[in-house]
């Protein structure tokens, strides 16, 4: 039924290798920045001025609401109007970055708000400043319970990339693109950025469980 | 602060300044009176319980003392300066954050649920205030924390993680850990309430030492009659948002003078 031709396969093979590269680059980078910015706009919606709370609160609102293709689009063939001219891959690391960001918050909240009261009351009562009861105290405890949610965000985020082969960003599903029409044959890389895309999300999916119960151990929290 | 008539000064001098001084102090929850203008001293060493029926505002009380909720109106000093306000061109205004962290250095306090951090090890939950908070170098804070671990019963639990240790065992690592902020003022929020009844001896003992041993001041809230008139200086039973009766334990406990005293004894005596 299919005409799969393997010479063919064998010749496209080294430039969809060098592709996953900059998949992994781009899903690591985005990654990163979701990280450190979704802890700061977690971290913004708990501080005591409301209005930052509030405004905080909206932004992450907006941003899950709609599709991570518009807001790719939106910065990088919009931002030029508004003086933000970035290229394709700084724009596609900005807009998958915080789009997870908002993501990451969530599960940040989630896992400072599964700290109980008693905890921040005997940080209080040894006169613990707010920024050490968070290092040493709630962080700690609440990054166990996240960390299930943080890699499904991981496997997320790498499963996205290829929404940025819309700028141009040359990773995995912009090469398989360049090379079905180069060639016009579309079975054979598609089929193999799929390969690629199951050979690294199972051993990640496999990893973030592995990465959850040591952290659990080292912490002592696990029974 | 909206009575005018009351004089609330700068900080308390002279002879005999008490270690705590409750001046006026209200609280309320919406329409519920949960403090109604106490007035409460405690002298330096005294070891002062409040008992009380609950809602009576006893754990109110030890919780404002370690700044964990506001008053509305009066003034607490602690060792002689406001701790609910500070001084500000000869007038007291509400204390900021930097008034309290300095205030509450002079404050332990222990929790009905101990609220140990479950992710250090009982060694480790003694040294994270020491080291963290007042910088004392990890080796010295060790050591004192080996020290006031081994004081409670508990050196040879030490690296264990509060989740492998009994209830008992964390209350008297908890008591460990809020002794080694070296503070003047101790604070006992119904300490053996969520214990075994085997194990509250092994925490009473703890308590009973302290004041032994030790000029700490103390306020402890409890429901155990029989250990507060043991170890009390003095009883304060609490009614109303209100100290109701106060006294030695003998004339509390024995020959109460109001009627609310006497009923809540006779009820907690019953129910023994």
């Amino acid at each position: 039924m299919f005409d799969w031709q393997w010479d063919f396969t064998w010749s496209i093979l080294p430039r969809l290798i060098e592709a996953t590269g900059k998949t992994l680059l781009a899903a690591g980078g985005g990654y990163l920045v979701a990280l450190v910015l979704g802890l700061i706009l977690a971290l913004a919606q708990r501080t005591p001025w409301k209005p930052l709370t509030l405004v905080v609160r909206e932004l992450v609102e907006f941003i899950r609401s709609t599709p991570l293709l518009l807001q790719v689009f939106f910065i990088y063939y919009v931002g030029p109007q508004i003086g933000l001219r970035l290229s394709p891959w700084t724009a596609g690391l900005t807009a998958i970055g915080l789009h997870y960001a908002a993501y990451l918050s969530e599960v940040y909240r989630g896992g400072i708000e599964s700290i109980g009261k008693g905890q921040w009351e005997a940080a209080r009562a040894i006169n613990m400043s707010t920024a050490a009861t968070y290092r040493r105290i709630i962080i700690p405890q609440a990054l166990p319970p996240s960390i299930a949610g943080m890699g499904n965000y991981l496997v997320g985020i790498f499963k996205d990339t290829p929404m940025l082969s819309v700028i141009g960003v040359g990773e995995l599903m912009h090469t398989a693109n360049t090379i079905g029409a180069e060639n016009y044959r579309y079975l054979e890389p598609y089929t193999l950025v799929g390969l690629i895309f199951l050979a690294i999300s199972l051993p990640a999916a496999w990893l973030v469980r592995r990465f959850e119960a040591a952290t659990r151990r080292r912490l002592g929290l696990s029974k | 602060m909206t009575d005018k008539t009351i004089h609330y000064p700068l900080k308390l001098e002279g002879p005999d300044v008490p270690m705590v001084r409750f001046m006026n102090v209200s609280k309320r929850y919406g329409d519920l009176v949960v403090l109604d203008r106490l007035d409460l001293d405690v002298a330096a060493g005294e070891m002062v319980t409040i008992i009380g029926p609950s809602g009576s505002g006893k754990t109110t009380v030890l919780r404002m003392i370690m700044t964990l909720e506001k008053i509305d109106e009066g003034v607490i000093y602690i060792d002689g300066e406001p701790l609910t306000h500070m001084e500000k061109n000869g007038k007291l205004v509400r204390a900021n954050q930097a008034h309290m962290r300095k205030m509450r250095s002079k404050i332990g306090m222990c929790f009905q649920h101990f609220n140990l951090f479950p992710h250090m090890t009982a060694l480790e939950n003694c040294m994270e205030g020491p080291v963290q908070v007042l910088g004392i170098s990890k080796d010295e804070a060790r050591e004192r924390a080996m020290e006031l671990l081994e004081m409670v019963g508990m050196a040879e639990k030490s690296d264990q993680h509060p989740s492998r240790l009994s209830g008992g065992q964390q209350q008297r690592v908890a008591i460990a850990r809020a002794l080694a902020m070296r503070p003047k003022v101790m604070l006992f929020d119904e300490v053996t309430s969520a214990l075994d009844p085997e194990v509250i001896n092994e925490v009473t003992t703890v308590i009973r030492n302290l004041v032994d041993q030790h000029s700490l001041t103390m306020l402890m809230v409890t429901h155990q009659i029989g250990f507060a008139r043991e170890i009390s200086d003095r009883i304060c039973f609490f009614f109303g948002g209100r100290i109701e009766e106060q006294g030695p334990p003998t004339d509390l406990l024995d020959e109460p003078q109001e009627d609310r005293t006497q009923q809540f004894l006779s009820a907690v005596f019953d129910a023994n």
